[in-house]
């Protein structure tokens, strides 16, 4: 029966899935045993109880006599801001390295390529303890802090500026901002299709700018057009009023930044060399404006290129933001940290950790696969 | 013409011979031609030389000029605090950051420990030894070096918590990818199987790790190890670490190895089986061999990724070199406030490390696509 190569198949498979059974039950089993004999609770329901502990920063409301759900939530929410913010930093940063590699001044065209090779082939990690160093160390105190115009200030404590009072204008002009967002792009979409259908562009300049610009400013204006400023005050030991930048912030999202903008850097150079010189001639020939050229032409077909492993630097960002928990920024592996060392219960703080990194690298990646369908090459 | 001087086209030997046109060649022209091209180059060139002229000269005082080198006592750079370097930090931690809390009379081993794997290293990036014998001499490296960092028959025997610094990271970072190697290969095989339970299982695999950061895979590794095994069997950490590295960049190099397996041409895989090679075989004498000289740079970039993670075990307290050099300054009260040149220090060792490979690994490159050799 052996011979049969269908029934060789089966048998390996069958091989496999015994010896995967065989060995998760022997784990489980073990585990479980440990676990009662170490008298370890087991299953999610110490999310409910109290967590107990403090958490530096928090975008959402949150007190020790909050969850451990709670605290898990406010873990999540600080790792997906700095990823989100330092996404956004490190691609316009690579981006204008990445162009500037390519620069015919060959001063400007070594010293990003200096960069890019030093902050590359530096662990990531030594990057953000010389970061935090800088930030907590050798700055001034806060009585000493560094004033710029009165509206930053920037100590041991970290940075902080001026900012608009608190105010129910500025959260609903924030929304406005979103939804004007998401509007021009579906008016770009439609435009496209009209000149498609038509030959004819409809308006695009003015529509965008209404939406993106005029409606939060309409927004706000309609709430009451709010104008207080906050200013940083000293107040006892400390600064109050203002927003401020916590050093371990700070010191993650620039390192973040600034070691993943050098990746970026050269996916971009690699993007921009793909598209062959005769594609720009060519679109200079049929007489594009240079702002067309590189629209129309050059970046579409970079773009190409570029998104794959664009995609795989902001999934390398977005996992390398879970360092936080080296310099002290309360990100998701901190926190399920202290959650594990709390109620001893390892498993299920791992799985709901490795979890959520999951559900977040998918969701990158699968926005990015959706991004890059629509810019990708229709082949006829 | 006819009776064949053609003097203006060779000259003799002697003739003078005609300067290239000015502002053609030399450096004039190159510098014209690369820094002062367009009014708008000309002005960034302005630019940068500024930024470099106001930030360059403080910065190279207090890195070399001001700086306070050579063994010297913390006082020395406390004289000069704020406008030299204290390299004096290097020269009065050197041993502890280099092999941690290793024996201080037996870190001659873990010194032998450094050159052997960097042979190691070397001997496996020269074309010349890609041969079955390589796996020869790791075998040989990797008794060799667990030998002398770990002691026995007539060397006095170190206990794995006593190891540390950069043999530590050369350790975990190498034997990472040496064994993750086989792992990864097979994980490869499994993803472009046409068994669907196989290729599931390494689908997820590869997924799972691949989604997740490696701190969650070392957590794993320091929590779970103890509760998933029968009770009393108990691994050390640095064992526990050293797993939890091959099982994860065994996902990334099987994603290196599925792209060499899918650029060798469909040819080959139908020749062999035309031949009546059965499945092990084919892989192992026609496709592997083209493959994994294919996916031998995406390997060699893993690796140096792989070589800065291995920093990532500082946070589960495993005295690699940088946990080795962070310890150095932080446990010394009267160096403590060195930490940046100690750091800088470190940086400087992992860049030449990685340096060294890009280089090597653009190289490779390069050298790869010139095609095959008959």
């Amino acid at each position: 029966m052996l011979r049969s190569e269908r029934a060789r198949n089966i048998l390996y498979q069958v091989l496999l899935l015994a010896a995967i059974v065989g060995v998760g039950w022997y784990l489980v089993s073990n585990t479980l045993h440990n676990l009662e004999t170490r008298q370890i609770q087991t299953g999610f329901g110490f999310l409910g109880r109290e967590a107990g502990f403090e958490i530096a920063e928090s975008h959402i409301a949150y007190e020790p006599s909050h969850s451990y759900g709670r605290a898990l939530l406010v873990g999540i929410t600080n790792t997906l801001y700095v990823a989100a913010l330092g996404i956004v930093i490190a691609t316009v940063l690579g981006t204008l390295i990445g162009v500037a590699r390519l620069s015919p001044n060959w001063l400007l065209a070594k010293l990003a390529a200096w960069y890019v090779e030093v902050m590359r082939n530096v662990p990531l990690l030594l990057q953000l303890f010389v970061w935090y160093g800088l930030f907590t160390e050798l700055l001034p105190s806060v009585r000493q802090a560094i004033e710029v115009g009165g509206w930053l200030f920037v100590s041991q404590r970290g940075f902080r500026f001026a900012w608009p009072a608190a105010h129910v204008a500025w959260t609903a002009a924030a929304w406005a901002l979103a939804a004007g967002v998401v509007l021009a792009a579906l008016w770009r979409a439609r435009a496209h299709r009209l000149q498609m259908a038509t030959g004819r562009l409809p308006p695009l300049a003015w529509p965008t700018l209404a939406l993106v610009v005029g409606l939060p400013v309409a927004t706000w204006a309609a709430f009451g057009a709010p104008t207080r400023i906050e200013f940083p005050e000293m107040a006892g030991f400390d600064f109050q009023g203002g927003k401020v930048m916590s050093p371990e912030f700070t010191a993650l999202l620039v390192g973040l930044a600034t070691y993943t903008a050098a990746f970026i850097a050269e996916v971009v150079r690699a993007g921009i060399l793909a598209v062959d010189r005769g594609q720009g001639e060519a679109a200079m020939a049929l007489g594009l404006s240079p702002g067309q050229r590189l629209r129309l032409v050059t970046l579409p077909q970079a773009l190409r290129v570029i998104i794959p492993p664009m995609t795989s630097q902001y999934l390398n960002l977005t996992k390398n933001s879970s360092l936080a928990v080296a310099i002290g920024y309360p990100d998701l592996v901190a926190v399920a940290n202290t959650t594990m060392n709390q109620t001893g219960q390892a498993i299920e703080a791992i799985a709901i950790l490795m979890a959520v990194y999951l559900i977040i690298s998918l969701a990158i990646s699968a926005f990015m696969n959706w991004y890059n369908d629509r810019v990708r090459l229709v082949e006829r | 013409m006819a009776d064949g001087s053609l003097s203006t086209e060779v000259p003799r030997a002697g003739a003078p011979v005609s300067a290239p046109p000015a502002f053609r060649r030399g450096p004039v022209a190159w510098v014209r031609a690369n820094l002062f091209s367009t009014p708008a180059n000309a002005a960034v060139t302005v630019l940068l030389l500024a930024l470099l002229a106001y930030i360059l000269p403080p910065t190279l005082n207090w890195l070399f000029f001001d700086a306070v080198w050579g063994r010297q006592p913390a006082a020395a750079c406390d004289a000069v605090r704020g406008q030299g370097a204290c390299w004096a930090v290097v020269w009065e931690k050197f041993r502890f950051m280099m092999f941690g809390v290793y024996p201080f009379d037996q870190q001659w081993r873990g010194g032998l420990v450094i050159a052997i794997l960097c042979g190691l290293l070397v001997v496996s990036a020269l074309k010349a030894f890609w041969r079955p014998a390589l796996a020869g001499i790791w075998l040989v490296g990797i008794v060799v070096t667990f030998w002398l960092m770990g002691g026995g028959f007539g060397l006095q025997p170190v206990r794995t918590e006593q190891w540390g610094g950069l043999p530590v990271t050369l350790i975990l970072a190498i034997f990472g990818i040496g064994f993750a190697f086989p792992l990864g290969i097979l994980l490869a095989l499994g993803r472009r199987s046409s068994l669907p339970i196989i290729r599931s299982v390494s689908v997820t695999y590869i997924a799972v790790v691949r989604g997740v950061p490696l701190i969650t895979v070392l957590f794993m590794a320091s929590v779970m190890f103890a509760l998933l095994l029968p009770e009393g069997m108990r691994i050390d950490q640095l064992l526990r670490a050293q797993v939890a590295i091959i099982l994860f960049v065994a996902a990334y190099l099987a994603e290196a190895v599925r792209g060499g397996l899918q650029a060798v041409p469909k040819g080959q895989y139908e020749a062999a089986e035309a031949l009546g090679l059965p499945y092990w075989k084919m892989m192992a004498f026609v496709i592997l061999p083209q493959a994994l000289r294919i996916s031998i740079p995406p390997i060699v970039n893993s690796f140096i990724s792989l070589f800065k993670d291995t920093s990532l075990v500082v946070i589960i307290a495993i005295y690699d070199f940088a946990y080795a050099v962070k310890k150095s300054v932080e446990t010394d009260i009267s160096w403590k406030k060195y930490f940046i040149e100690a750091f800088l220090f470190s940086i400087l060792v992992y860049w030449i490390f990685c340096y060294a490979m890009s280089k090597y690994s653009q190289w490779l490159e390069k050298d790869l696509a010139r095609g095959h050799h008959r």
